[in-house]
């Protein structure tokens, strides 16, 4: 089996060139949080970032709390040609990836971690 | 090596298939007394009665058995075994030894070795394995040497890979003018050793028993030099039945060889490149055999203030120590001048890396992590054992030095050469290096901590919680964490504190599932007598190959803690469909599952807590609430440390 890696600061860069470059284009839809929670899992997105987007060193970057702008979120899954597999938009509308996002905004921020007993040691 | 003529007249099948149908026309008599009805005897089923020569042999007089004149060669060959002082022998019985197995148990009073029942070959592999991994120390598997063989090859392709050794008899009978016929001649073969010569280091069959006792003293020896590895001896049952006709029977004396290190001109020219790098860097793989190249590994460091990169093959650099920079590991490849691989399962990846994107004609991209003229020097005794076929060898990677030679016992040689280039102008910078690396190692951590403080709270329960909450409830006994399949993203590696080099014994070798179960009971047999606490995390899928290894930890007493990383699904492969849909531009099937179809372990989800139970387990679960796997875990290790075997089932995140 092999191993799956990904360089998280290359994919973070590139995802925020892209979402720079699209500054200009219309803004996307606010989506709906529940419905992209569904849509979470539906498509995929928890295999590589975990059920509530917090990312996996192996896999793939965090994705909550506090997502990448929508465009740039759009731009990079649409176009990646690293390890994270593109989504185009036959396969992943953008309306449904609104609500991903929307989602994925809803997630609270995780605590300082000297607050939890087990990392504060 | 002919089966000799003592058998009885009445075989040994023939025997027990009497006994059955002998037992069955008593019942039939019984019913047929007066009183019985004639429907009560047409109930009877067809199959009670006998045929007439089922009748003759039971109701014959038979002769007497013929009892052995003498010793039986398998009561020497248990001499032989003893004389190599093997603790236990992994087994699940069966006919092609039952001589040697007789032996085990009676004449040698099922002591050094003592039988460990195992209920499938791979298990008893894997087990013997796991032993070793604890102890250093190779133990003895028996097994038919056809379907039982057969059955263990996935696990002896394990040990090959992750170069442990192990010694395994398969029985076979030789002699097809001796042999039972029917089952007995399915298990036969002309060349068991056929099965695995592609991976394990030797394989014998001897046509003496004095050619037993050579050839089981040789194979413990090649076992045991690195590069370590599995050996086969294939056992006729009829030279194990046979009785001792030489009286001049000898044992050779078992003296190791002592292990390859590198050549001194060739380590002379490492130190000097590492001496005049800027930035070096030391990645260790399967390096420390011994808590010694631990300490070796340390002391180098140390020296050079370099930064070491653990692959985790085996624990090589304690995670406590600010050297160990495997936080940093990408970036310290990248900005290196000169970096030095330590027996690395896989240096081209190392010092490239591979993106599964699909692009050069689907085979994906190749790039370098390091910069042009980065000097890479090897020490690997892998190169000392190689075969063709099976491709653990990895991608090939051109190297400006390269030893085939024992990374830990060169380590002493290196350290001296290292010592002697350092000039003394250098020694200030090689302090701020070290200034600078324990600045980074304490930022790192932070991050660690923080990075795991997301989705803390989640369920199902994350992957860097599990390691948090297993490493705090067994964190005040010696433990050894033994085994962790399933993949819980480096988390046990960040979370643990692993200063010792039995804090971690790496993974299964050729990842092949069904290791991590049978593994971690062999490791934990093995760490009761040694008085230390064991623990695994038990990937579910891995669980599922092989879960007869319960009843094994069970049945002999041996305590242990798994934690279950129950993420539903053979998650690597979750990911591979998934990938491969988004690339061809379809939507993933799901089915009725939460993976693509094929990948998922739910619907129904499985209960481990109950079949642990169902084999004798403590048990618990399924958790899927983070803050009811702490107590849960408290329970659990009382149990442990009163002797038995316990497991959670904590339902988590899938990385």
């Amino acid at each position: 089996m092999r191993l799956v890696r990904c360089n998280l600061r290359t994919l973070g860069l590139a995802a925020l060139a892209a979402g720079l470059a699209l500054g200009s284009s219309a803004a996307l839809a606010a989506g709906d949080a529940a419905k992209g929670k569904q849509n979470f899992m539906k498509y995929g997105c928890w295999q590589c970032h975990g059920m509530v987007g917090q990312g996996s060193p192996v896999t793939g970057p965090k994705l909550a709390p506090d997502p990448i702008p929508l465009e740039a979120m759009s731009s990079f899954i649409r176009n990646s040609r690293r390890t994270m597999p593109p989504y185009r938009v036959e396969v992943l509308p953008e309306a449904d990836l609104a609500d991903i996002h929307a989602y994925l905004s809803s997630v609270p921020k995780a605590a300082d971690y000297k607050t939890i007993p087990l990392l504060a040691e | 090596m002919a089966r000799k003529n003592s058998r009885p007249e009445v075989s040994r099948r023939k025997f027990l298939a009497g006994v059955a149908v002998a037992g069955a026309s008593a019942t039939a008599a019984k019913a047929a007394t007066p009183g019985t009805t004639a429907a009560d005897v047409k109930r009877l089923p067809a199959a009670v009665e006998p045929m007439a020569h089922q009748v003759a042999t039971e109701t014959a007089v038979p002769k007497e058995m013929p009892h052995l004149v003498g010793k039986p060669n398998s009561d020497f060959m248990v001499d032989v075994i003893k004389s190599l002082k093997i603790d236990y022998v992994y087994s699940n019985p069966a006919s092609s030894f039952r001589g040697l197995h007789e032996s085990l148990i009676n004449y040698g009073k099922n002591q050094l070795p003592e039988f460990i029942t195992c209920m499938h070959e791979e298990s008893s592999v894997a087990m013997a394995h796991g032993y070793f991994k604890a102890t250093g120390k190779p133990q003895l598997m028996l097994c038919h040497g056809t379907v039982g063989l057969m059955h263990a090859t996935m696990a002896v392709y394990n040990a090959w890979a992750d170069r442990v050794p192990l010694i395994m008899i398969g029985g076979n009978d030789l002699d097809a003018s001796k042999r039972p016929p029917g089952v007995p001649t399915y298990h036969s073969a002309q060349d068991i050793g056929a099965l695995v010569r592609d991976f394990t280091k030797w394989d014998d069959m001897p046509v003496s028993a004095q050619h037993f006792a050579q050839s089981m003293v040789r194979a413990y020896r090649y076992a045991m030099t690195p590069p370590y590895g599995p050996v086969l001896l294939s056992l006729d049952a009829g030279l194990q039945d046979a009785p001792v006709d030489d009286g001049h029977l000898y044992i050779p004396r078992y003296v190791a060889s002592a292990p390859p290190h590198a050549d001194l001109n060739a380590l002379r020219e490492a130190a000097k490149l590492l001496v005049a790098a800027e930035n070096p860097v030391i990645v260790v793989d399967k390096m420390a055999r011994t808590e010694a190249g631990v300490t070796s590994l340390v002391q180098l460091a140390e020296l050079l203030q370099v930064p070491v990169v653990d692959q985790l093959g085996r624990m090589n650099m304690p995670n406590t120590h600010y050297l160990n920079q495997n936080a940093s590991a990408q970036n310290l490849i990248r900005n290196a001048d000169v970096i030095m691989g330590l027996e690395c399962r896989d240096f081209w990846n190392t010092v490239n890396q591979w993106i599964d994107n699909g692009e050069e004609h689907g085979h994906g991209n190749r790039e370098s992590r390091i910069k042009p003229g980065t000097k890479l020097i090897t020490i690997s005794s892998m190169e000392l054992n190689t075969k063709a076929n099976f491709q653990d060898f990895q991608r090939f990677q051109v190297t400006d030095i390269g030893m085939a030679a024992d990374s830990e016992a060169s380590l002493p040689y290196l350290i001296e050469a290292v010592r002697s280039a350092i000039p003394s102008d250098k020694k200030a910078a090689i302090e701020k290096r070290g200034e600078a690396l324990k600045k980074a190692y304490q930022q790192a951590r932070e991050r660690q901590r923080q990075t795991a403080a997301l989705g803390w709270d989640a369920s199902p329960i994350s992957t860097a919680r599990l390691n948090a909450e297993v490493y705090n409830a067994v964190k005040n006994e010696d433990w050894s964490l033994v085994t962790s399949t399933g993949n819980t993203s480096g988390w046990s590696e960040r979370m643990f504190k692993m200063d010792k080099h039995y804090r971690w014994l790496g993974g299964s070798g050729a990842s092949g599932l069904g290791y991590g179960l049978p593994a971690s009971v062999g490791a934990a047999h093995a760490n009761k007598a040694l008085g230390r606490f064991s623990v695994s995390i038990q990937g579910d899928g891995d669980m599922m190959y092989a879960p007869g290894a319960l009843w094994t930890a069970a049945h002999h007493d041996i305590p242990l803690l798994t934690v279950m990383h129950n993420n539903r699904g053979y998650h690597q492969e979750v990911m591979h469909v998934q990938r491969l849909s988004n690339r061809r531009n379809r939507v993933a099937s799901l089915g009725k599952t939460a993976g693509p179809i094929g990948t998922s372990i739910d619907t129904p989800n499985i209960d481990y807590a109950g079949l642990a139970r169902s084999q004798g387990w403590w048990a618990k679960g399924p958790i899927t609430d983070p803050k009811d796997l702490g107590p849960a875990l408290k329970e659990a290790v009382e149990v442990v440390k009163k002797g038995q075997p316990a497991l959670i089932d904590s339902v988590t995140q899938p990385r």
